[in-house]
């Protein structure tokens, strides 16, 4: 297409772009100040955080919340646990999610539709009203206190299934054909041809399952009781009651749990996005 | 697994396994690879869901002793939990309202905002978008309960520095989580908070899916920038706006960790101001050990979310630009 050169340099009009500007700082700078405080809570002591006027930095700043933390609550325990189940509960999920989506890309199969309907039902249930039976189930199984409840019931999620399909369309079906002549088997081939040629997409599927369990409040809650067995979530939320710690060591206890994540995200924020948006742009 | 059979040539083979499964992997390995959703659907969504159905017409007196066997203790009540809720709670009733003010609250405000957002990212002109983008995304994942306290603080009367922000302008800042009328506007402001960048997200995700001859074309047809905005990009949006509505409709409705912590659950705010179905339910169910009642609110919670989800799917449907 043809256009004249002034045109094409000029681009929005001045007007235009300092509004668009506007809007992004405005924007970054709301989104970027509950962080501050947090992070700025986390290394003042609670009187220099409760006494007029506020300030944003700290008047002195101190380790003191972290020392609390460490040692008058279970938070490096509750660290642990999460890691741990987090992470086994990430490993099954992608792997399963995997399993089910190169079902859906790959193969026909007489009930396909009819299982893909199931998919797609779940996804649009909330899993909510199921929980008190599932907290009942989790009773009968003796789960409670246990990461089982935490890692089996939510392991094959419908989302990761949907993802991993989509993903899993890409791989070229003359690939496996030809794996076939050669003699392969299916699960062979799942494993040597499909995974390693899906590995981005394992990855976004991972990471987004590691948040949510990292962030889980609402089934831990209720399947965890033992403080000593809680997830990071439980263990923050109920910093202010057993412990009595003070808003610093809170804030400080929220800051470390939210470091992991967002390093992971600044790593792989375009694959994050990708993945998170697809399924919603092709409706 | 396999069955060793010597066969000289020409012979009728036996029945090998491993024949078979040569022959046949193709058809039957799918099942096999979908065979641990299948077992988790049926075990984790299609039995709760039974066992709550059960539930919420029963009444639950709590649980047996160890040595009984540690069950619920039931009593049949029909339609009872149903009809309560649906009448005489006026909790429920609270708590359901609540869900929509946010819902609705949550939408007005946000979709443009989120529009906006995705405009100014997707323009090429704009710097440094990369930034701006991961600043956009952060709070959504963050935790909710680190959200909760943070904003708990954040609102303090005296000392939150949404006051001070306020002071700074010559306002005489409210105690946001002690006036019922204030504690949604609370909610909702964390809520943009939260979900304004992830949904714009969507929208930039959309936008980058308008084809540039397109608008061009409309413009050598002599539209103006609004016109091409108003004919062109927002029919192409229309599935982000029905994911948008869609998901925050449900998200609403389920709120929990937010307020549990914002309000210092058991707490719901003033006059209940701050009650969200799912919180009312967890507090019946397994507070007060109601099951029965905690179930039959579960599955009419459910029915409200299907329905608003089929009336938007169906809203959008018609519309057509």
């Amino acid at each position: 297409m043809f256009k004249p050169k002034s045109e094409r340099a000029i681009g929005p009009d001045r007007g235009g772009l300092l509004t668009m500007h506007t809007i992004l700082l405005v924007g970054v700078l709301l989104c970027a100040i509950p962080f501050v405080y947090m992070i700025s809570a986390s290394f003042r002591r609670e009187g220099d955080l409760y006494k007029l006027p506020v300030t944003v930095y700290p008047r002195e700043w101190t380790m003191h919340n972290f020392h609390t933390l460490f040692e008058k609550t279970e938070y490096v325990r509750w660290y642990g646990n999460t890691i741990f189940t987090a992470g086994i509960r990430t490993v099954l999920g992608v792997y399963l999610a995997a399993l089910a989506g190169a079902a859906f890309a790959k193969y026909e199969f007489r009930f396909k539709r009819f299982c893909f309907f199931l998919v797609l039902a779940t996804l649009t249930l909330p899993f909510h009203m199921l929980l008190i039976p599932l907290f009942l189930l989790m009773r009968d199984f003796g789960w409670v206190d246990n990461y089982l409840a935490i890692i089996v019931p939510g392991m094959v999620n419908v989302f990761n299934i949907f993802l991993m399909r989509q993903y899993i369309e890409s791989v070229p079906d003359e690939l496996m054909d030809a794996a076939r002549i050669d003699g392969a088997s299916e699960f062979g081939m799942f494993h040597r041809i499909i995974l390693p040629l899906v590995r981005p997409a394992l990855g976004v599927v991972g990471i987004l399952t590691f948040v949510w369990t990292w962030n889980d409040f609402l089934w831990p809650l209720v399947v965890l009781h033992d403080d000593a067995k809680y997830l990071l979530s439980n263990g923050i939320a109920t910093m202010d009651g057993p412990y009595e710690v003070e808003t610093g060591a809170i804030m400080a206890g929220s800051f470390l749990a939210t470091l992991p994540i967002i390093c992971v995200f600044l790593l792989a924020q375009r694959q994050i996005i990708a993945g998170l948006t697809q399924g919603a742009i092709r409706g | 697994m396999t069955t060793h059979t010597l066969t000289t040539g020409g012979e009728p083979q036996r029945f090998s396994l491993a024949d078979w499964w040569s022959r046949n992997q193709r058809k039957v390995i799918p099942y096999i690879f979908l065979a641990p959703f299948l077992l988790s659907f049926v075990i984790f969504t299609v039995y709760p869901a039974g066992v709550a159905l059960f539930l919420s017409f029963q009444r639950t007196r709590g649980f047996q002793q160890a040595d009984q066997g540690g069950g619920v203790v039931l009593e049949y009540k029909g339609w009872a939990n149903y009809e309560r809720l649906l009448t005489k709670d006026k909790r429920f009733r609270e708590a359901m309202i609540n869900g929509a003010e946010f819902w609705l609250g949550t939408l007005l405000v946000q979709m443009p905002l989120a529009l906006a957002v995705a405009l100014a990212l997707n323009s090429p002109h704009v710097r440094f978008r990369i930034l701006a983008r991961l600043a956009f995304f952060a709070p959504y994942i963050t935790s909710a309960v680190v959200v909760g306290w943070i904003f708990r603080f954040v609102y303090d009367q005296n000392f939150g520095w949404m006051n001070a922000a306020l002071a700074q302008l010559g306002i005489d800042g409210p105690a946001w989580l002690r006036d019922p009328s204030l504690v949604m506007p609370s909610l909702i402001i964390l809520g943009l908070w939260t979900w304004v960048g992830f949904n714009s997200l969507f929208f930039l995700a959309g936008l980058q899916n308008v084809p540039d001859d397109l608008k061009e074309a409309a413009r050598i047809d002599g539209a103006n920038t609004a016109r091409v905005f108003w004919h062109i990009t927002i029919p192409i949006l229309r599935p982000v706006f029905v994911f948008v509505v869609v998901t925050g409709g449900i998200g609403s409705f389920s709120l929990f960790s937010q307020p549990y912590l914002l309000l210092d659950f058991p707490n719901t705010g003033p006059f209940d101001s701050g009650l969200f179905p799912l919180m009312y339910l967890y507090d019946m169910g397994f507070l007060n050990i109601r099951m029965g009642y905690a179930s039959a609110m579960g599955y009419i919670l459910t029915v409200v979310i299907l329905i608003i989800t089929g009336l938007q799917l169906l809203l959008f449907r018609l519309w057509k630009v």
